[in-house]
């Protein structure tokens, strides 16, 4: 595979990720030194990704299909940088957003207002910036005067767009999906779809984790095929759409 | 766009606790907001709020000095002396007790996006450091009710508050590592503490401390030598040796070196614990 060059969004060489048993997890100094003598700390692991190679260009909108288990989710956590690989090289041109629920974020305590600062430095922005955008990402959000309470007095779906709305006010470099975004009510829905679909179409790169190859053929040019780790069909989406409704129904 | 593309590659960064340092530069508005959502919300459904980073040392001030104040003598006003001890160690106490949840805490947004390890960690510190000049408000009330004068060294505190702050933080940072990888740290770290304070010049003079302990488990403690002039600066108004400055400042650029380089050459692996 040739060297990132720039017109490469995402490269990724030789990753493997491969996680412990969880049963052969120390937890305490005692256990520790008993197996340690014992000599059985742990050898066993398991491989989320094996050896993988990947590189996406700038502006692609790329599938991922596969099972669950298969590595899709560990997959996107070491483009979104979470996870650091066991062996492999990352490379990465510019700033991933992963779409995620980022209620984790939110302080129950602090007002609307607080929160969107608070989660919009988590994001990776600076003070300024969001401040550059706070009156979009307030009438995106269609909060209202309740901007100023706590939002421990939020109903969920208020939250949810709140979160929604902070995550999407930059165009990222790099968008992450992973399934399709429930959000709030029906119309605030299709104003996310369109949100997405504005970044889709945009400059963003996209990589879209799915188990439907029917949405991932009608948005993805390129595609792949995830199993046990390993990449076991790439090409473009169409072809890969087949392949997938045929393994799925053998 | 936010700011100018950014090229990542994993072949290219061998210098992991430098690395950390850029990413803390680039994430400094994260800093803030977490330091300022650590203070808000602390007291946030307290009616008295932010008053009880005064009240506190405040009280452990008078019951201290109630009970101990008859058993020791003290040149100097007791009273004074134990809220000079109990600001400084309360910093450090709670600081760290504080930052050895916070990397855990952070653990569900860690799973979900990159940010530098060592945000929660330092956010804890600052919020501490922050209470910890709030908390410099009743001291100060103290040393003028029992006429405690303030001299000349009292130009030096700022630095014993400085070596305090790299100590705490270098602990810290030591501390929430360590839990990553042994969870029961989280319970064994309160009894570490309740010794702790007892082996450190804080309820006991010094003196009292020496008769107790013997000279050089005092001096084992690197605490002793941090809080040493801490209350020189601050209680006793005279100007700490050379090698008392010496003592402190090696123990706090130590303890803060090591956690630097524990957390950030094993922030890779954290993902694999939690």
């Amino acid at each position: 595979m040739a060297e990132p060059n720039q017109n490469t969004s995402i490269y990724l060489k030789g990753i493997s990720v491969s996680y412990r048993i969880p049963s052969e997890r120390v937890r305490s100094f005692k256990e520790y030194i008993i197996k340690r003598i014992q000599g059985k700390i742990s050898l066993h692991r398991i491989l989320a990704l094996k050896d993988l190679d990947l590189s996406i260009n700038k502006g692609e909108i790329f599938g991922i299909l596969g099972r669950n288990g298969a590595g899709k989710s560990t997959l996107l956590k070491v483009i979104a940088r979470v996870i650091y690989p066991t062996r492999g090289r990352v490379w990465i041109n510019g700033i991933v957003s992963p779409m995620l629920e980022l209620h984790a974020g939110f302080h129950p305590e602090l007002t609307g207002i607080e929160n969107i600062y608070l989660n919009g430095t988590l994001l990776g922005h600076t003070k300024k910036e969001i401040s550059e955008k706070l009156d979009e990402i307030l009438e995106f959000a269609e909060i209202g005067e309740y901007i100023h309470a706590p939002i421990r007095t939020y109903s969920s779906g208020m939250v949810a767009r709140l979160g929604f709305s902070i995550a999407t006010a930059w165009t990222p470099d790099i968008l992450l999906l992973d399934e399709v975004l429930s959000v709030g009510d029906v119309a605030f829905q299709k104003k996310c779809e369109q949100k997405m679909k504005s970044f889709i179409h945009g400059e963003s790169t996209t990589i879209l984790v799915t188990h439907s190859p029917k949405l991932m053929e009608l948005l993805c040019t390129r595609a792949i095929i995830l199993d046990h780790g390993e990449i076991v069909e790439s090409g473009t989406s169409s072809e890969i759409s087949k392949i997938y409704q045929k393994r799925m129904s053998t | 766009m936010t700011t100018t593309s950014k090229i990542y590659d994993s072949a290219k960064t061998p210098w992991l606790a430098l690395d950390e340092i850029q990413g803390l530069i680039r994430y400094k508005d994260l800093i803030f907001q977490l330091i300022r959502r650590n203070i808000v919300t602390r007291y946030k459904r307290s009616t008295l709020g932010i008053l009880w980073t005064m009240l506190n040392p405040l009280g452990t001030m008078i019951i201290l000095s109630i009970v101990f104040s008859r058993v020791f003598e003290i040149r100097g006003v007791y009273p004074a002396f134990i809220i000079t001890n109990i600001v400084a160690w309360n910093y450090f106490q709670q600081t760290t007790q504080f930052s050895l949840t916070a990397t855990l805490w952070g653990g569900d947004l860690f799973n979900r996006i990159y940010m530098p390890r060592t945000s929660f960690v330092i956010a804890m510190n600052g919020a501490g450091l922050v209470n910890l000049l709030f908390a410099l408000v009743p001291l100060a009330l103290i040393f003028l009710i029992t006429h405690i004068s303030i001299d000349l060294p009292i130009l030096l505190f700022p630095l014993a508050i400085i070596l305090l702050a790299i100590f705490t933080l270098g602990f810290s940072l030591l501390l929430s590592t360590l839990v990553i990888f042994f969870p029961d740290v989280a319970e064994l770290y309160p009894v570490v503490l309740q010794g702790w304070f007892y082996i450190s010049p804080i309820i006991f003079p010094e003196t009292v401390l020496e008769d107790l302990l013997g000279g050089w488990i005092l001096k084992l403690n690197p605490l002793y030598h941090i809080l040493k002039v801490f209350q020189m600066t601050l209680y006793d108004g005279l100007f700490p040796s050379i090698s008392q400055w010496m003592s402190a400042v090696f123990v706090s650029l130590f303890v803060f070196i090591l956690g630097w380089l524990v957390i950030t050459n094993s922030s890779r692996s954290f993902h694999y614990y939690n």
